[in-house]
């Protein structure tokens, strides 16, 4: 199968080695642990495999059967399919970490390209060559902003506006380090209005604050006095987006952000049941040297061509080590490489008319859904995609009324804002058309009724 | 040939892709908020192919020739885990979906959880981490989870060998503990004698590498883990070279109490040009509560006709999340993939042959090139890139010559206790053909490092760029493009 030798040339090798069978290369490991009995089923070829394997993804019902309106940090968005022509070119994902820059040019240039279209999309200076996902992304500003203060300054403010799933991550990050405080996310009565209540916790022993554009709630709340705010505190601003939002509004780097984090997944990436997607991670120019992972910088060979390598390598774990400004070593090259071949199809234009489909489309689906009798939609301040339902029943039961429909419902605040029991989260995206709109509006309707 | 970047590309008024008008009335704007310029390029979609396909032409990639990187374990990654991965069954499920309309995948991750306990002789995993080092970390916060759990809050110092990966290091620092460095004993193992005076009441837990990075069993792995364990640390197995041990010896056996794995080296899944990668982390059940969550379980029970009902569940003590999500879904399918075409023979037929050919390979160079812990290697050795007879050269120059004779350099410079390291590692899935040529072209350039050091010292010599001044990129810091000077005028 994927093991080439045959039978001599077995043989001819053992014999170059000096060694009479392959058993004698694992005398060194230690008799009594020496080859377990594994219970595994038995091999499988590639047919079987194969069946084996559509027979389970048939398992699944996905946003292929049914009218999608689940996002919550994960988004059905139309790919080209030139992207993933390009991702199928074994050059790019059957290489590695482009650490020789001679015979990695295609990657180093592609990560480039990527830095730029990130600075571009962000309003930022310097992109690094991504994390494992938006989430991590997020933890990574807090231990840059731990370091840039060396520890000394001790109070991080998340907004309940963060997605809930990176705020677990981000303090699952920080646990590492004594004595933090991590707040501003506390359960509160009006989770969605938490501009008063974020400033009011700025200090002068404040590190970060984090806050999500558009929040997790759909919501986009203008910034500037925020990161006015943190600045004149000394502390550090970061602001987690959604890349196809910064199609249509301001970039971050407008408004006083310090680091914009986010997920990639919505630039040409599957959802995939969660990953692998991508986490942005773009930073001003003063903080180059406290950013985490890859970096990849314009440069010159021998004879005066320009060419790409790794730049700013003394920051990596593999020569500070335990100084080092994180512990990555793997990124997400091939999924960069997506958000970069989806960007360059979709260009300038098309960034925005997405942008502005998923608009103007979850604006009309937001103006249905309120006007059912039993249904409140909670957005009073301009949103992008997503917006808040007040349901007359759990939301789970509403779901579950809706997949008999063929209709993925939103997705349930009650799981992470004890005040939101029975409100949804309802995303709306360009594949969903008109049809599909007036669909859920009419089960939507029908299930208030039974 | 110097390939334009898109921004250079980029002619306005172009598109690649078109988007239907808007179905439905149109909203106002929302007044403020709306950027002014978004500065993209605009390109047809035949300029971004060709741009994509020149650029992936200057890549040296594993479907086109062996890349012996050592501890990177770049083994052909076959089609097949492709095409299942992006089965629409797998790759259009949102990871928010009810858990009866996803059934396929929790079986798939369940199944992959079992398979990997068994294959590692490990209590729990959860396959939330992401990469290798996201796994140490995850590791690294199990062990602090599981002191503080019984209230021993005096253990500050995690045990690191000088071999290691410098992600063990740093994963350390990131879980706020003190790194005590071990030296490596003549024959490449831990010093016994240091480990025991390292360990005492401080002691939170061992990072060992096995095999280590100089491709060497840990002979005395058993006192190992034993002598930590009396002291009362954990020990925590580096997962990256599991390759080598695949059906040959079992982590849980051999003492370790958490063990990260690479998906993305032991089970084929591809490298990406850096990732995505995938980290799960394997521990003993005494450690399972403190996984990172939520972990795929069996809800309630099958029967013979209906299967089991997969769903989440968070551990009881759990480190918290590591990551959005479940993990790199894309990634577990396609070694779950692997592993079912492999079986327990076949697995332990990848290590046999991943170990036969680093032998074989060490065995044709030894006499050339000087093995600093030269005994019987696992599925990589290091070799020392420098000779007195021929100063001047450098293992560096080494590594570019070989790309002259259309090999990829092994992986140089680490680990940081061998001067000018050459650490290959060949993988199973070489012929012995390719590795022949492989090491005829290592002994031709030790040949010529005598004979012609020029030739060396100025490779590569086909490649679309030379040698790339580090300098000048660390100094000028040019991280990205922009528009050709007119257009951002303009814009």
């Amino acid at each position: 199968m994927f093991l080439p030798h045959t039978d001599s040339e077995r043989s001819e090798m053992l014999k170059t080695i000096g060694v009479s069978s392959i058993d004698e290369l694992f005398k060194d490991v230690p008799e009594k642990v020496r080859y377990p009995a594994l219970n595994l089923p038995p091999a499988l070829t590639e047919m079987e495999a194969a069946a084996q394997l559509q027979q389970m993804a048939m398992a699944n019902e996905t946003t292929q059967d049914l009218a999608c309106f689940l996002g919550a940090g994960a988004y059905n968005h139309y790919i080209p399919a030139a992207v993933d022509h390009i991702l199928r070119r074994n050059e790019f994902y059957t290489a590695y970490t482009p650490y020789q820059p001679e015979v990695s040019q295609g990657t180093l240039q592609a990560i480039f390209e990527y830095q730029s279209l990130m600075c571009a999309l962000t309003g930022m200076e310097v992109s690094n060559a991504s994390h494992y996902d938006g989430a991590t992304a997020t933890a990574e500003a807090g231990i840059m902003a731990y370091h840039n203060f060396r520890g000394k300054r001790t109070r991080f403010i998340l907004s309940p506006g963060v997605h809930p799933q990176y705020r677990q991550v981000f303090r699952t990050y920080m646990s590492g380090y004594e004595n933090l405080e991590i707040v501003g996310d506390e359960a509160n009565n009006d989770p969605m209005n938490y501009l008063e209540r974020l400033e009011a916790l700025i200090d002068g022993n404040t590190a970060l604050v984090v806050v999500q554009y558009p929040d997790f709630f759909g919501q986009i709340h203008d910034f500037a006095p925020l990161a006015e705010k943190v600045h004149q505190a000394g502390g550090l601003f970061a602001v987690v987006i959604n890349p196809i939002a910064l199609g249509l509004l301001k970039p971050p780097g407008e408004f006083g952000a310090d680091i914009v984090v986010g997920d990639g997944q919505p630039l040409g990436i599957p959802l995939s049941f969660g990953g692998p997607y991508l986490g942005i991670f773009t930073t001003r120019k003063e903080y180059v040297r406290r950013i985490a992972g890859r970096l990849v910088g314009e440069t010159v060979d021998v004879q005066g061509r320009r060419g790409y390598v790794l730049t700013l390598t003394a920051r990596e774990q593999h020569i500070r080590r335990e100084k080092a400004t994180s512990n990555i070593c793997t990124n997400q090259g091939l999924m960069a490489l997506a958000a970069t071949v989806y960007l360059a199809l979709v260009g300038k234009e098309g960034l925005r008319q997405v942008a502005e489909l998923c608009y103007h489309k979850a604006h009309y689906a937001a103006q249905r859904i309120a006007e059912i009798p039993g249904y409140r939609v909670l957005n009073t301040k301009p949103f992008f995609h997503e917006f808040v339902v007040q349901c007359p029943k759990p939301v789970a039961e509403i779901n579950e009324y809706l997949l008999d429909y063929g209709i993925l419902g939103g997705y349930d605040l009650g799981q992470d804002y004890p005040t939101l029991s029975n409100h949804m989260l309802i995303a709306v995206t360009e594949m969903n058309s008109r049809e599909e709109i007036e669909t859920l509006v009419e089960y939507l309707k029908e299930f208030a009724h039974d | 040939m110097t390939e334009p970047t898109l921004f250079e590309l980029s002619s306005p008024g172009r598109r690649g892709v078109r988007f239907p008008e808007p179905d439905v009335p149109k909203s106002a704007l929302p007044e403020g908020f709306v950027r002014k310029d978004l500065p993209l390029p605009e390109l047809a979609e035949v300029d971004v192919v060709r741009h994509f396909v020149r650029l992936s032409q200057k890549n040296y990639a594993v479907d086109y020739g062996l890349y012996p990187l050592g501890s990177c374990t770049m083994k052909y990654n076959p089609k097949i885990n492709e095409d299942a991965a992006r089965l629409p069954g797998f790759a259009l499920a949102h990871p928010l979906q009810p858990i009866d309309t996803v059934q396929g995948s929790l079986a798939l991750m369940y199944e992959l959880q079992e398979l990997l306990k068994e294959i590692t002789g490990m209590g729990a995993v959860s396959l939330q981490p992401a990469a290798g080092a996201h796994g140490e970390l995850t590791g690294v916060l199990i062990i602090r989870a599981y002191h503080q759990s019984r209230g021993d809050t005096k253990r500050t110092k995690i045990l690191i060998p000088d071999s290691a990966h410098g992600t063990n290091p740093a994963s350390s620092a990131m879980s706020g503990y003190e790194v005590v460095q071990l030296p490596s004993d003549k024959r490449g193992n831990v010093d016994l004698e240091a480990l025991k005076a390292a360990c005492d009441e401080t002691v939170a837990g061992l990072m060992l590498t096995n095999p280590n990075t100089l491709g060497l069993f840990e002979e005395n792995v058993l006192e190992v883990t034993r002598v930590v364990h009396e002291a009362g640390g954990l020990v925590y197995g580096d997962g990256a070279n599991l390759n080598a041990l695949l059906g040959i010896a079992r982590p849980g056996d051999m003492g370790f109490d958490i063990l990260h794995l690479n998906l993305h080296k032991t089970f084929s899944t591809p490298h990406g040009g850096g990732g995505p990668g995938s980290g799960p982390v394997a521990v003993t059940e005494t450690l399972a509560e403190f996984l990172p969550g939520p972990i795929v379980t069996i809800l309630e029970e099958g029967s013979e006709e209906v299967p089991p009902l997969y769903g989440f569940k968070m551990p009881n003590r759990s480190i918290g999340r590591v990551k959005a999500f479940h993990g790199h879904f894309g990634m577990m399918v396609r070694a779950y993939t692997y592993i079912l075409m492999h079986g327990a023979e076949g697995l332990r037929k990848v290590a046999e042959h991943a170990v036969l050919n680093a032998n074989y390979l060490l065995a044709r160079l030894r006499h050339v090139y000087h093995i600093p812990y030269d005994r019987i290697c696992k599925h990589e050795f290091v070799a020392e890139g420098i000779w007195d007879d021929a100063p001047g050269v450098h293992a560096l120059d080494i590594a570019k010559r070989l790309i002259d004779y259309d090999f990829h350099p092994p992986t140089n410079y680490f680990p940081l206790i061998v001067r000018e390291a050459l650490m290959i590692e060949p993988t199973e899935t070489e012929s012995k053909q390719t590795l022949d040529k492989f090491a005829d072209a290592l002994i031709k350039i030790a040949e010529e490092a005598h004979t012609q050091p020029e030739l060396l010292k100025s490779a590569p010599h086909h490649t679309p760029v030379g040698r790339l001044d580090e300098v000048k990129a660390a100094k000028e810091l040019v991280l990205c493009c922009w528009f050709p000077e007119k257009e951002s005028q303009a814009a």
